[in-house]
């Protein structure tokens, strides 16, 4: 029995972990809806949802019931299998990635007073030092988001491919164009930060940036974050760069014969990449959970300095979300051959020139 | 316990029969060119192999640059299939016989 | 522990692969493929080798299949016609594959059963700064000869796929419909 439970007991930690952590996402994004369409509403002089609970606060919910209980329709013609694997790949991949967030500092338990191994039965708390929030370490955080995002495309493509539907498929088309462009440009602009760390995983970048909102990579980086930021846009299919659902155009583009709950998939995908690459930006540009002077008031290590740290990490995130729509409410679309320009022949060169000129300081500065 | 070198190597052999196999089998110059991509996989998986059971970091930079090769290969492949649809209409490798007669 | 995560994503692999083969559809293999791609990835991970697994997915599954995936689309590809005359393709394939599986199963009994002392399994081998540290000291001239690959396939690719002149296009278009 004890031996079993030793076994299992890691096993069962990092189950919850994920647990709590892709329902806390998923909370967020369910509310992003529900902000996106209240500021849009300000922005345009409206009110925005306001009937279900107090200030529509409940509004998510109704949105989720009534995307469940509609009827469930595919085309004639569709390629089932395809049809109705495609919203599922784009979930899936919009929320591997939350695995390596880091959501905050690591307790320390010496520093937050805890004794784990008096507090847990069998011996499990023995030998733990430290509880680090972020349910993987991982050797290679960034290169692990980018590859996960870039496998995301399948979910639209097949989607446009597999609906027969001609508005679809010029939508699946757009959207894997636009994400093969856009993906060098924003791969390239991490390049920068990630020599500026020495690190690959998201904790050691947010190390790297410590002591000092002076050290966040913003500042070093500047061009690199404008890069980032115009291809994230590009990555999410947000307004400007939302051709692939361009409603004026296409109807509704990849998802245009999608219904009830594969729609809603693929709209909690939408919203699940806008917060991972918020949260990319955030850690890799605005150093992530640290806020100046935090130190000063609480110790390292301690369960307040955590949760501070995290609220932080999430108020830069909402920043971000913000600026999303926010963009949004303000911007016409491009049209595809001016996107397509965009990205080939400024975004490309200017982040290749940014990473050839922060090796250049680099060296110098280390000679 | 961890698998032994062996079993990955089994492994890789398999894939790379199958990928062979496909080369043989398919007729359109795509399927064709993904079963190659397939047999260059199964080598990477024994370079990958080795490299750890001999701890030699040269089998992972090997399997880089195969993957370059592999991108390299995409990128005029599929250039080649996209013009040869425009002159044929089709990309079955039987069709490509201008030079038979 | 591994070993059990290897036989899953072994068997996820090696069923993805044959339908991969099976399948006459090009979109349909493609799916496949990139299903054995997936797995290939959490197999190196078996081999404590993340940074390899990251790029496959990266590379792989990331950029190579995307501009297969987008070809197949843009081309409308239908399902490919069976073999009409050459038949004895079937033979030789089915010859080629019985011995390359008997090369394999020899390959596994051989090792097997010869196990070498000198194997010392290290999980530091995997690292990213390992693999950075040979890349750029000890491998420098294959890495730039990579690089150069790449460039020319950029610069080949582009002059491959230019457009042709707009009234010889119609008139092969046209051949055709006739």
């Amino acid at each position: 029995m004890e031996s079993i439970l030793q076994t299992t007991f890691p096993f069962a930690v990092i189950g919850i972990a994920i647990f709590l952590a892709f329902n806390g996402v998923l909370m967020i994004v369910a509310y992003t809806v529900l902000a996106e369409r209240k500021v849009l509403g300000w922005i345009q002089g409206r009110i925005g949802p306001n009937r279900v609970g107090p200030w529509g606060v409940l509004q998510p919910f109704a949105d989720l019931l009534k995307f469940i209980f509609k009827e469930e329709i595919a085309p004639d013609k569709s390629t089932k299998f395809v049809y109705f694997l495609a919203p599922f790949v784009a979930l899936t991949c919009a929320l591997m990635p939350i695995i390596v967030y880091p959501f905050g500092p690591p307790i320390n338990l010496e520093a937050a007073g805890i004794d784990l191994a008096a507090l847990l039965p069998y011996g499990l708390g023995e030998g733990i030092k430290q509880i680090p929030l972020t349910i993987a370490q991982l050797d290679v955080g960034v290169l692990y988001i980018l590859a996960i995002t870039s496998v995301g495309v399948y979910g639209i493509a097949l989607a446009g491919w597999s609906s027969n539907s001609k508005y679809s498929l010029f939508g699946g088309l757009r959207s894997s164009a636009q994400m093969i462009s856009y993906e060098l440009a924003m791969g390239a602009s991490v390049i920068g930060v990630v020599m500026l760390a020495g690190s690959l995983n998201l904790n050691e970048i947010i190390y790297a940036q410590i002591h000092s909102p002076f050290k966040w990579f913003i500042i070093p980086q500047f061009i690199g974050f404008i890069v980032f930021l115009i291809a994230a846009f590009a990555e999410t299919n947000r307004v400007p760069f939302d051709l692939p659902e361009a409603e004026t155009e296409i109807v509704a583009g990849f998802h245009t014969e999608y219904s009830a709950l594969k729609f809603a998939l693929f709209f909690m995908a939408e919203y699940v990449n806008m917060f991972t690459v918020s949260v990319m930006g955030t850690v890799l540009f605005l150093g992530g959970w640290y806020i100046p002077g935090l130190s000063y008031i609480f110790e390292p290590g301690s369960i307040p300095y955590a949760i501070f740290s995290h609220v932080g990490f999430l108020l830069k995130i909402f920043g971000f979300l913000f600026l999303y729509i926010w963009v949004r409410g303000t911007l016409p679309r491009f049209r595809f051959d001016q996107l397509m320009t965009f990205g080939w022949k400024f975004l490309l060169p200017l982040s290749l020139a940014n990473v050839i000129l922060t090796v250049i300081i680099v060296f110098l500065l280390n000679r | 316990m961890e698998p032994s070198l062996a079993s990955y190597l089994a492994l890789s052999g398999i894939l790379f029969t199958i990928g062979a196999v496909g080369v043989i089998y398919k007729r359109n110059a795509i399927g064709m060119f993904m079963c190659i991509e397939l047999m260059l996989n199964a080598v990477n998986l024994s370079f990958v192999a080795f490299s750890r059971y001999y701890s030699d970091v040269t089998g992972q930079l090997f399997v880089f640059v195969v993957m370059s090769v592999a991108a390299a290969e995409a990128a005029v492949g599929l250039g080649i299939i996209i013009t040869f649809f425009r002159n044929k209409l089709s990309v079955d490798v039987d069709d490509a016989s201008i030079l038979r007669n | 522990m591994a070993t059990a995560l290897f036989f899953i994503f072994a068997g996820f692999a090696i069923a993805c692969a044959i339908s991969c083969v099976y399948h006459k559809n090009p979109l349909y293999s493609a799916i496949s493929l990139i299903g054995v791609f997936i797995a290939l990835a959490c197999v190196y991970l078996t081999l404590a080798a993340p940074f390899i697994a990251v790029v496959q997915i990266l590379v792989y599954a990331g950029a190579i299949m995307v501009l297969v995936v987008f070809v197949i689309m843009l081309l409308n590809l239908e399902e490919e016609s069976p073999l009409n005359r050459l038949r004895y393709l079937y033979g030789i394939g089915g010859a080629l594959g019985l011995v390359l599986l008997a090369q394999t199963f020899f390959i596994f009994y051989a090792v097997t059963k010869n196990q070498d002392k000198n194997l010392k399994p290290d999980d530091s081998v995997g690292q990213t700064l390992n693999i950075g540290a040979a890349m750029y000291t000890e491998y420098l001239l294959p890495v730039e000869i990579v690089g150069i690959l790449l460039l020319m396939a950029i610069i080949g690719a582009m002059i491959m796929s230019r457009r042709l002149r707009r009234a010889k296009l119609e008139l092969v278009v046209d051949n055709k419909e006739e």
